[in-house]
């Protein structure tokens, strides 16, 4: 704790008094952000708790057409978030995408209202859902940027514990009104969207409006070097040394410039008593909308180039990598409930106990990560989930399993959710933030998304055993394979 | 940035503003539910009464007219369906009976969980047993000699990151008390060849009178099929395409049944096929039917269609099974019909 304030720059000092009496360690932007999230997500789980039953029962048809229409959802929104981080910044303005994401979101709520067939409701769904890709990078961006590069974890552990916080009350409020009101479906979708309204409100009112910060001479020369054209290896590499400089807590790093950084070695120094640049909150809008002003705009050539930086191509790659062997939470519960003959009464229970492991275990990993490396944390992450595989391949039914299972799979997510967009701040220039979270997070989304389709055929053709048996053996071979790339010392890439 | 002193104000003025709407939709909403428990000026009569599942010439449903008894099972006699209804305390969310056996389906929304049961129910509509339910009732059915019932839930499997949907359709031996939990557990025979999928859904089983053969709908592949089916064999065999919730004729010959005029969407047209000539023929019926249909004789098919200018109620009409005729308002304001 001591750190932040010994380390945070003097025009942060309003901030910094502020920060103390809250929460130790997190810059107030996260916390503003974290209750957007919370804000929106309640609104939102209330419309997902309720939509099966507003289907069947008021508007009378079969969720089935609309069911497989979702799958597809996922996938438009992983790239959706592609192009919210790129504008983001590209018009070096967070703030504004996000809330733009935010705005879309809240303005389907009161359409769901008036669509009444499912074609309709798809559409508005699928607007939502564009809703939700574009404010997720911005979003985490300005988590990002708004935190020193050692407090990253907690940061996004606090973010993510708020969400999920959100996401368990949503069906609670929807199912207060449901029961205030039978059949009112209109009221639950009309409350939505005055909480979704309330949390765009909190976006406006209280997360500073910055355009891009300058991050110093390091990042200038990535985009430099990619705007002049020079993507080649040595130029990135000269860049990717550069930025070391920005954060770059030892001078070790500086001297092994070829080469991806040794990331849990900076979370260890950053931990220790090395003075961090960062972070930026409390910095005046005005003056950093100037600064903006003055430089040309982030074109997409910029963010490709930072597909040549290894250490995100690392990341990205081995994020995709383990998506391709991460089985849907759909499909898990599924199995779960056949492996411990769970009642169906039980079943909709299931992915509460999930959230409920994350919402605890959120905050305290995100720091532990922070302290022993990001890395090494979203790889053990992992096995935590391999050890829920394999639970639900060989361990005997006993009345602990489901409970086990469901810690495990709560741990992978606290170990992952957060701590991988953590993971980027030491890696991407601050500058394209945004479309670097977007790149690691839509690899991982289609992979996931390839991995469900996979796990489907191979549950037709094999069944749910061998099915989950292969997905372990995957994600295996993938988390040694990532092990591998993402290892401190490694000189791979 | 406006000082925080503003920011707060507008905030709280936001809070209030929005509160005050979000406050005005439950107290609406709880309004609108009140007055629907109230009895309307206009509305049909419906008493209090003893309501068994061995009165012939009685026709049972779910009423949905406003007052007190609004979703009960409710019965009216078969030759003059707009007298006086009958009511039980039995409330449902879907229910079918025949030959003294009953099937109710019940979903109360709670706030950690739904809940969702089926009642098996007596003659006397005392419950026998129940059964919890994995998601929201749709489909609900007795065979002929009220031996075999059979019901349709949707499972929505996860609400944390996405919306997913399937059907269950469970089938219980009421002699045995042998409950199949889930038609997909049954041996499938699609298009001549031996079929499995991951992505197979059953729904809307009706019965056939020999205490074996039913006929459901299976949906796989983004296709559905009407499949016969063999409860002793456990096994369902393709028979045509684009079928949904069929519904066996009294004398066994004919399937009516809800057909998808357009792809993709919410539309579906009521037909009659002949399973012996495999011939389908559109009913009389131009809205769009989603409901599976019930025989009230071997000439008359009746059905719910959405109550006009009314959301979240339903009228039963009938209609001929031959595709003559016009439809005609069999009972305003009720579902689920089940003639006895």
């Amino acid at each position: 704790m001591y750190l932040t304030d010994r380390s945070a720059p003097a025009e942060a000092g309003t901030d910094q008094g502020r920060r103390r009496g809250l929460r130790p360690g997190v810059a107030p932007v996260v916390l503003v952000l974290g209750t957007v999230s919370l804000i929106t997500d309640i609104s939102s789980e209330m419309v997902t708790a309720v939509l099966p039953l507003y289907l069947v029962s008021t508007l009378g048809f079969s969720p089935l057409a609309f069911g497989t229409l979702d799958g597809v959802y996922n996938g438009v929104s992983a790239l959706v978030q592609l192009t919210g981080g790129h504008l983001a910044d590209r018009i070096r303005n967070h703030k504004l995408l996000a809330g733009l994401g935010y705005g879309l979101s809240a303005l389907c709520k009161p359409l769901l209202l008036l669509v009444s067939s499912i074609g309709a409701l798809g559409t508005v769904l699928a607007l939502d859902r564009t809703g939700k890709g574009l404010r997720t990078a911005p979003r985490d961006a300005m988590i990002s940027l708004s935190t020193p590069s050692g407090k990253q974890g907690r940061a996004f552990g606090v973010h993510r514990a708020m969400d999920t916080t959100g996401a368990m009350l949503g069906p609670l409020a929807a199912f207060l009104i449901l029961s205030a009101a039978a059949d009112g479906y209109d009221a639950v979708f009309g409350v939505s969207a005055c909480v979704a309204v309330l949390g765009v409100v909190v976006l406006v009112l209280f997360v500073p409006a910055r355009g891009q910060r300058d991050p110093g001479a390091a990042v200038d020369s990535v985009a430099g070097e990619a705007r002049a054209g020079r993507t080649s290896d040595t130029g990135v590499l000269a860049a990717d040394a550069g930025q070391e400089g920005r954060t770059g807590p030892t001078g070790v790093a500086h001297t092994r410039v070829p080469g991806p950084r040794q990331d849990a070695g900076t979370g260890r120094a950053d931990a220790t008593d090395v003075p961090e640049p960062l972070p930026l909150a409390g910095q005046d809008g005005e003056s950093e909308a100037k600064a903006a002003v003055g430089k040309p705009p982030v074109r997409v050539r910029e963010a490709l180039a930072l597909l040549r930086l290894p250490r995100l191509r690392a990341l990205a790659g081995c994020a995709a990598l383990l998506g391709l062997t991460t089985v849907s939470d759909a499909f898990v519960y599924l199995l779960l409930q056949r492996r411990a003959g769970i009642g169906d009464q039980w079943f909709t229970l299931l992915p509460l106990g999930t959230a409920v492991v994350f919402l605890l275990l959120a905050v305290p990993v995100g720091a532990f990560a922070d302290r022993v490396g990001r890395h090494t944390v979203f790889l053990a992450g992992h096995g935590a989930l391999l050890t829920g595989y394999a639970l639900l391949l060989w361990a005997p039914s006993t009345p602990v399993l489901p409970f086990l299972v469901l810690a495990l799979h709560g741990v992978f997510y606290a170990a992952t959710d957060g701590v991988l967009p953590a993971a980027l701040a030491d890696i991407v220039p601050a500058e394209l933030r945004a479309s670097g979270l977007a790149i690691v997070g839509t690899s991982q989304a289609l992979a996931r998304f390839c991995c469900s389709l996979a796990f489907g055929a191979a549950w037709t053709v094999w069944g749910d055993g061998p099915a989950l048996a292969g997905s372990a053996v995957g994600l295996l071979c993938c988390a040694a394979v990532a092990s591998r790339v993402l290892r401190p010392t490694g000189g791979s890439r | 940035m406006t000082p925080l002193r503003r920011r707060l104000l507008v905030l709280v003025t936001a809070v209030l503003l929005l509160a005050g709407v979000g406050t005005g939709l439950v107290l609406h909403a709880a309004d609108r539910a009140d007055r629907a428990n109230r009895p309307q000026s206009g509305g049909p009569a419906v008493s209090t009464g003893k309501l068994t599942l061995d009165q012939k010439n009685r026709l049972t449903f779910i009423n949905a007219a406003a007052g007190p008894h609004r979703t009960a099972v409710a019965s009216v006699p078969s030759a003059d369906p707009e007298a006086g209804r009958t009511a039980s305390d039995l409330k449902c969310a879907r229910f079918y009976a025949a030959a003294g056996t009953g099937i109710c389906l019940q979903s109360n929304p709670g706030v950690l969980k739904q809940s969702n049961r089926a009642l098996l129910l007596d003659a006397d509509l005392r419950t026998r047993h129940t059964y919890a339910l994995a998601g929201t009732p749709s489909r609900a059915r007795v065979s002929p000699s009220g031996r075999f019932v059979a019901w349709t839930v949707f499972v929505s499997g996860e609400s944390y990151s996405s919306a997913f949907f399937s059907t269950r359709t469970s089938v219980l031996d009421t002699r045995t008390m042998k409950l199949t939990p889930s038609l997909e557990d049954f041996s499938i025979t699609l298009d001549g060849k031996s079929y499995r999928a991951a992505d197979v859904n059953f729904w809307g089983v009706t019965f056939a009178s020999d205490d074996d053969t039913f006929y459901a709908t299976l949906n796989t592949g983004n296709k559905t099929y009407l499949v016969r089916g063999s409860l002793s064999r456990k096994s369902v065999t393709t028979l045509v395409e684009n079928v949904e919730c069929p519904s066996l004729s009294p004398d066994g010959t004919r399937v009516a049944f809800k057909k998808r005029v357009l792809s993709r969407t919410s539309l579906w047209h009521e037909y009659v096929l002949d399973l012996r000539t495999l011939k389908e023929t559109a009913l009389a019926e131009r809205h769009s039917v989603d409901d599976q249909a019930t025989w009230l004789d071997d000439r008359t098919v009746a059905y719910a269609l959405p109550a006009e200018g009314k959301v979240g109620t339903s009228d039963l009409w009938s209609v001929p099974a031959d595709g003559t005729g016009k439809p005609r308002l069999l009972i305003a304001g009720a579902s689920s019909p089940a003639p006895l």
